[in-house]
């Protein structure tokens, strides 16, 4: 069917970011919100706003019935859920069946099959990619049996998991009981299942993911990769693609074993497929599959030249898959970074408020995706994301470099940002030469003790 | 001090972020109770007050009231969630209330149906029903005013 207008069941810069390509595609866009998020600059751009719910998220945000339901009286053909919240729950996709509303993403069916990251693993496997060693955990003996044959370090991982909940590296084998239990507990309160089970941890590894694009028919394109070694605590701050220094035979490797994936389960609408890469060979094993837009999608846009979420409006709408593999040309190099509401100087708390002022980067090569504008509050509820500043250019060189000016351009006053940290990252030799593995943000430290703030690197205060 | 609508705005925010499910406040002569309930989650506002010092609390509860500001008795009604706004059980039937309609903290109101499930609505204080806003069976979202009453004293 024809999609005229989507309800966007989300907030903040994604919001933002799909009601552009909303504007773009001439569909009308009813924003749902919570409470807190009424006043915001998402709202004032949307054709509609509806209250779904009180700020905090169970009642607003992942709130389905409401969602859907608010789809239904405004007159929605669509439903897009962006990232997080909804996106990757089969309820939604359910309800909007049950409603006769397109949902934007894939099945509730694939939804459940890559949620379900044992299941991922036995996907991947099928497809002839690598997984890391591992399996399930069921029971203490047999995750010690396992732990023994797999060899420590390795992660404990909630098989519903996803965003370092639940996840527990154990370095020794007598510390493997009590992480078990401490996982346990926190998967079975994040996620509502306790399950676990376990891999080898690579602990050089890099973090590096493709973009595909599937028509849900058994059609599946990909569109390069992006490197996201550049973490703390499980979490990504900087993002880049093509991913600096793999071989092209790796880097082809990554992109068919992504497609295979994709292709076994008939993917429909725009995924990821993320990989470990093993910095001492060309190893890489698959990690899990994301069966969202994901935040750090820009970069890919950014040297492909192909709006994501408007090829996942035609996917879901009459226009199907509209790409071909060889329509895909990669030029250059773009690299993101997030930027959050938080003071890095003080172990990343969160910086809730009022933004006083801003300005935000422009220029050659410059994009920024937002919601902040001078005035704006930042809720303590959400995450703690303020922009996303993405540079590109013809080559990495030039990309870091314009990524660096755009940083130095930008002011915000009102709340602590982690604008400081990026800078850092971006002089910093090693990261200059590329390639970093998910250890990089200690090696960083270590070298820059004044990151830490002024505690922790000893100076006084008083 | 006095407290602004603003304040207890925040104050009512807080409470739904917190596991607490009632609240208790009493700041220059102005007493408030906050109280979340029901098993599905609904949350019943409940802003009773003594004292002279009334309005801003009423103001509060209805930022978007019309009618009724400056007026200790008036209180308005609001959305525990957004739905199909009904005022009847069923069609055809007579509605739950009408303007003039003397009602106590239980009586049932409305019934706001969200994907087919019915959840009601209930008066929170002891009163009459002044005014009715939406029409039936159209969408209200969370937090809009539903009807106005006058509070018995």
């Amino acid at each position: 069917m024809a999609i005229r207008r989507i309800l966007i069941a989300n907030r903040g810069e994604i919001a933002a970011r799909i009601m552009r390509s909303c504007r773009a595609l001439n569909i009308e866009v009813v924003l749902a919100v919570s409470a807190a998020d009424r006043e915001g600059e998402p709202a004032r751009l949307a054709d509609r706003v509806v209250c779904i719910g009180a700020a905090k998220s169970a009642d607003s945000y992942l709130n389905a019935a409401a969602i859907v339901h608010a789809a239904v009286a405004t007159g929605a053909d669509a439903i897009h859920p962006g990232y997080g919240f909804l996106s990757e729950r089969p309820i939604l996709p359910q309800l909007c069946a049950r409603a006769g509303i397109v949902f934007i993403g894939p099945t509730a069916d694939q939804i459940v099959a890559i949620g379900d990251k044992l299941q991922a693993r036995a996907v991947a496997e099928t497809a002839n990619v690598p997984v890391v060693p591992g399996g399930e955990a069921n029971s203490r003996a047999e995750a010690e049996n396992l732990a023994r044959k797999i060899s420590t370090p390795l992660l404990i991982k909630a098989v519903a998991g996803g965003g370092g909940r639940g996840l527990k590296l154990v370095e020794r084998l007598e510390d493997l009981p009590a992480l078990l239990d401490l996982a346990a507990a926190e998967a079975g309160a994040a996620f509502g299942d306790a399950r676990l089970y376990l891999e080898h941890y690579i602990g050089r590894g890099r973090h590096v993911e493709v973009q595909v694009l599937g028509d849900g028919e058994g059609r599946v394109i990909h569109l390069g990769e992006r490197d996201c070694s550049v973490q703390r605590r499980y979490q990504k701050l900087i993002e880049e693609t093509p991913a600096p220094g793999l071989t092209a035979t790796l880097r082809d490797s990554l992109q068919q074993a992504a497609v295979r994936i994709a292709q076994l389960i008939a993917y429909r609408s725009a995924g990821t497929v993320e990989f470990i890469v093993d910095t001492r060979g060309d190893a890489f094993y698959f990690l899990e599959m994301n069966a969202r837009i994901q935040v750090e999608h820009p970069v890919t846009e950014a040297v492909t030249g192909v709006d994501l979420i408007a090829e996942q409006i035609a996917i879901a709408g009459a226009n199907g898959l509209r790409l071909r593999q060889s329509g895909v040309r990669s030029v250059g190099c773009a690299i993101e970074c997030r930027v959050n509401a938080e003071d890095y100087r003080n172990e990343f708390r969160p910086s809730p408020g009022r933004i006083r002022d801003v300005t935000w980067p422009s220029g050659e090569g410059i994009r920024v995706d937002t919601h902040v504008v001078p005035g704006s509050n930042i809720p303590p509820f959400y995450d703690s994301l303020l922009a996303k500043i993405i540079a590109s250019g013809p080559d990495r060189t030039r990309a870091l470099a314009r990524l660096r000016a755009a940083i130095a351009m930008t002011r915000i006053s009102g709340v602590a940002s982690n604008l400081g940290f990026h800078t850092a990252v971006l002089d910093d030799a090693e990261f200059q030469t590329g390639g970093v593995d998910t250890g990089y943000v200690d090696r960083l430290y270590a070298r820059r003790p004044d990151l830490r703030g002024l505690r922790a690197a000893g100076v006084s205060n008083g | 001090m006095t407290l602004t609508a603003a304040d207890v705005a925040e104050i009512m925010r807080l409470v739904e972020q917190s596991k607490f499910d009632e609240l208790s406040l009493e700041i220059d002569g102005i007493k408030m109770t906050l109280r979340r309930g029901g098993a599905s989650g609904e949350i019943i506002r409940n802003v009773t007050q003594s004292g002279p010092a009334v309005a801003p609390v009423a103001r509060a509860a209805a930022p978007s009231a019309a009618a009724g500001l400056g007026d200790a008795n008036h209180m308005d009604i609001t959305s525990p969630m957004l739905g199909t706004f009904y005022r009847a059980p069923k069609p055809g039937s007579a509605p739950f209330v009408d303007i003039g309609s003397a009602v106590d903290e239980d009586s049932v109101i409305a019934i706001i149906e969200v994907m087919k499930l019915m959840n009601t609505v209930r008066a929170g204080a002891r009163g009459v029903i002044t005014q009715i806003l939406p029409a039936d069976e159209t969408l209200v979202e969370f937090g809009e005013v539903l009807m106005r009453m006058r509070k018995d004293p």
